[in-house]
């Protein structure tokens, strides 16, 4: 047990040494987190979009005042014929353009039906799909407002659960916690011990007094230390800087998280077991486990909305399911029962990936 | 010029003698490309709706179907109480909880106005307020129903409209793949060469044999230029890769000149590798370059305007992102295959990146002499 603590010493030792490696450790959760959480959201405004306005009556310069006054549109561009809608588009600048047909007024009113497109650049399908989502309905408010008819029918009561103001911060913060965990954990484990394989000093280890259980132990000690730290950094400025609730128990969460750092170590430990050189471990933690981790976690898309074989492959991704985990202590603030599932899933990986470590290396050592 | 050709041939061999690093190389962008570019999708569908029907009667049940019937939600399933509902929004079983009141069919056909409350699990804010606008279509397809049935009212209802027609040009379907591909193969791409040159300098640092080289009468230019030749030439080869399954299994229409996409790539890559050198340069270990480029990859990932829109960042932010070189490869490459664009259209975006080229290989050759 003694020469146990002084090789994790040691190995702390070495860490700590490199203040390059720690600077990066702890400062870039740090920078992401702040990035991410004031730059990234899913809400889209502020789209360039242009109008087209054949009518130029006072129909039309109403709802263009109407479009004027949303925060979802910023109306800049001139644009005087439809030709010129094709070479807007290819300079990317604009979005979308409104088109409003000759008369809108005279047969908005003789007519009772007037028109308007809505030519959308929809290489962003997304972007495309909203404006067009937006538009109708700003004109369904113009024409309610309009409208002398008795309102009757049915009237929406909506409340918004665990997140009223549907702040994307709420979503973020978990999912760049996910990833960064994820990864600092999974990667930084994997190349470690590949750095002693490839340097020749594993043998050295292996020769040691020490059971190879206890070196795997001792190299990786470090490492969940470090993670939890950078665990209560995120934890605290999603809470402190961007207003992050904490709903349930903060001991739970700090239970999960520790079960998902080691889950991610263990993942670590068994890309090591495989791969001969530091090279090959950062091919398959970095390369292999970064756009899975960021794409089928559900961190950015909704794993629901995927084909069937995405949603089913998304199960074997451990963040998916850290990210319900974080989510629902901090926002919905439930207890363990709700959530019994996920952490089961969680354990049986882990268990999996040490098990699998655990063969691969008794087969190297032989 | 020959000792450079000799240099080459020896990364080349290390390269192809390795070959469990080569099916990597080759099987995580290839694999991923396939998998990743059929998830990214934004579209909300299959959305879990529980309710709760207090009036039980054949308007409720009528605006039930309606529900049942839209392809948007997968799954109506009936409970007793809203409590219940709450209780299945905290589990995660439902999106949204939607309760019609007792009254419900009485006030209707009493020409009255009725409310449903409707509960939506809002942590994911986007998701959630699409939801809300399905929801909300359905109820006032319902609402135009009633009042059409209700003929005395109809007559006297200001019929006039607006019709709203929309049209998608470049992408009629809203098909996320064709907006997806190409940026997920400019990831991969970037991904691949920035980490392989990163580690590779700092590997022969950390073994011991940059020493031995410094030595010999190999010249740094040549060396570098050695070094990195063969990723450019993997990173062109995986664009290549890329290319054709992007045409071949998922169909990506391809407008413009495909010249232009190589053009564009091969300076590209210039910058990227100019990047790794840059990283390698001011590590020491293989470790420690790794940690720098995956920290400036995940910025660069998700500031890039693929998966989420710039123009909705804040102004520093938008600012931020023109010194990210993905930014300008997610841009132009959707602006040439998907548009059409030709040279005049993005000569921006190709001479940003040719400055930026030059600039981060000027500075990563000049810290090499330093550092030497």
């Amino acid at each position: 047990m003694k020469r146990f603590r002084g090789f994790v010493k040691k190995e702390f030792f070495h860490i700590f040494r490199d203040k390059r490696s720690l600077f990066i450790l702890f400062g870039m959760p740090i920078a992401q987190i702040l990035l991410f959480g004031f730059a990234i959201t899913n809400e889209i405004n502020n789209v360039e979009v242009a109008i087209l306005d054949y009518a130029k009556d006072s129909e039309s310069e109403k709802i263009i005042q109407k479009l004027k006054a949303s925060e979802y549109f910023n109306i800049e561009t001139e644009i005087t014929n439809e030709k010129a809608i094709a070479s807007e588009f290819k300079k990317g600048k604009i979005k979308a353009v409104l088109l409003f047909e000759k008369d809108f007024s005279k047969k908005l009113h003789t007519e009772n039906k007037a028109t308007i497109q809505v030519i959308t650049d929809a290489t962003e399908p997304n972007i495309a799909n909203t404006i067009a989502n937006y538009t109708q309905s700003i004109l369904l408010n113009y024409q309610n407002q309009n409208s002398s008819a008795k309102n009757i029918g049915i009237n929406i009561q909506t409340r918004m659960l665990y997140n009223p103001e549907l702040k994307s911060v709420f979503n973020f913060v978990p999912g760049v916690m996910t990833v960064i965990l994820m990864l600092v954990s999974a990667m930084m484990t994997s190349i470690s011990i590949t750095r002693e394989k490839e340097l020749g000093t594993m043998e050295v280890l292996l020769v040691s007094p020490l059971k190879p259980f206890q070196v795997i132990v001792g190299k990786v000690f470090p490492y969940v230390f470090l993670s939890i730290i950078n665990a209560i950094v995120i934890v605290s400025m999603g809470y402190f800087i961007f207003g992050m609730p904490i709903n349930g128990s903060l001991f739970l969460l700090a239970f999960e998280s520790i079960l998902f750092i080691v889950t991610a170590l263990s993942l670590g430990i068994f890309i090591s077991t495989i791969s001969k050189t530091q090279q090959t471990a950062m091919m398959i933690s970095l390369m292999g486990l970064m756009l899975p981790v960021i794409i089928l976690s559900g961190f950015i898309f909704p794993i629901a909305s995927m084909p069937l074989p995405m949603q089913v492959m998304s199960n074997i991704i451990p963040a998916k399911w850290f990210i319900i985990i974080v989510k629902s202590i901090m926002l919905k603030g439930v207890g363990l029962q709700y959530i019994a599932k996920e952490t089961l899933i969680l354990v049986l990986m882990t268990v999996v990936y040490i098990g699998l470590s655990i063969k691969n290396y008794k087969t190297r050592l032989e | 010029m020959r000792i450079i050709r000799y240099i080459i041939q020896k990364e080349f061999k290390q390269i192809f003698r390795d070959k469990g690093m080569l099916r990597l190389i080759f099987i995580l962008p290839i694999l991923q490309l396939l998998i990743l570019s059929n998830a990214a999708t934004f579209d909300v569908k299959n959305i879990k709706v529980a309710i709760v029907d207090n009036s039980h009667s054949m308007q409720s049940r009528a605006l039930i179907e309606k529900f049942q019937m839209n392809s948007y939600f997968a799954e109506t399933k009936l409970l007793n109480s809203s409590n219940e509902g709450i209780e299945y929004i905290k589990k995660g079983k439902t999106d949204a909880v939607i309760e019609i009141p007792q009254q419900f069919e009485k006030q209707l056909v009493n020409g009255n106005k009725t409310s449903i409350q409707v509960l939506i699990n809002a942590i994911d804010g986007a998701t959630a307020g699409v939801q809300n606008v399905y929801i909300a279509q359905i109820v006032k397809q319902f609402n135009l129903n009633i009042t059409l049935e209700n003929k005395n009212l109809s007559s006297q209802q200001n019929l006039s409209r607006i019709e709203m027609i929309p049209s998608f040009w470049y992408n009629k379907t809203l098909n996320y793949k064709t907006f997806m591909v190409q940026g997920i193969l400019v990831l991969l791409v970037t991904m691949l060469t920035l980490f392989l040159s990163s580690m590779n300098i700092v590997r022969e640092k950390e073994l011991g044999t940059l020493e031995q080289i410094n030595v010999t009468p190999i010249k740094k230019h040549q060396f570098i230029i050695g070094k990195l030749f063969p990723f450019w030439v993997l990173g062109l080869v995986i664009l290549t890769i890329g290319l054709l399954i992007a045409k071949l299994v998922f169909n990506v229409p391809m407008l413009g000149n495909i010249f232009l996409v190589y053009l564009f790539t091969s300076i590209y890559l210039l910058l990227i590798l100019g990047i790794g050198l840059f990283i390698s340069n001011h590590t020491e270990t293989q470790q420690q370059a790794m940690f720098i480029a995956w920290f400036f990859m995940v910025i660069f990932i998700l500031m890039s305007g693929l998966f989420t829109p710039i123009e909705s960042m804040p102004k520093w932010a938008q600012n931020i992102t023109l010194l990210n070189p993905i930014r300008y490869f997610v841009e132009f490459i959707r602006m040439v295959l998907l548009k059409g664009a030709g040279l005049q259209e993005v000569l921006l975006n190709l001479s940003v990146i040719t400055v930026f080229a030059i600039t981060i290989n000027g500075l990563a050759v000049w810290s090499y002499k330093k550092t030497n």
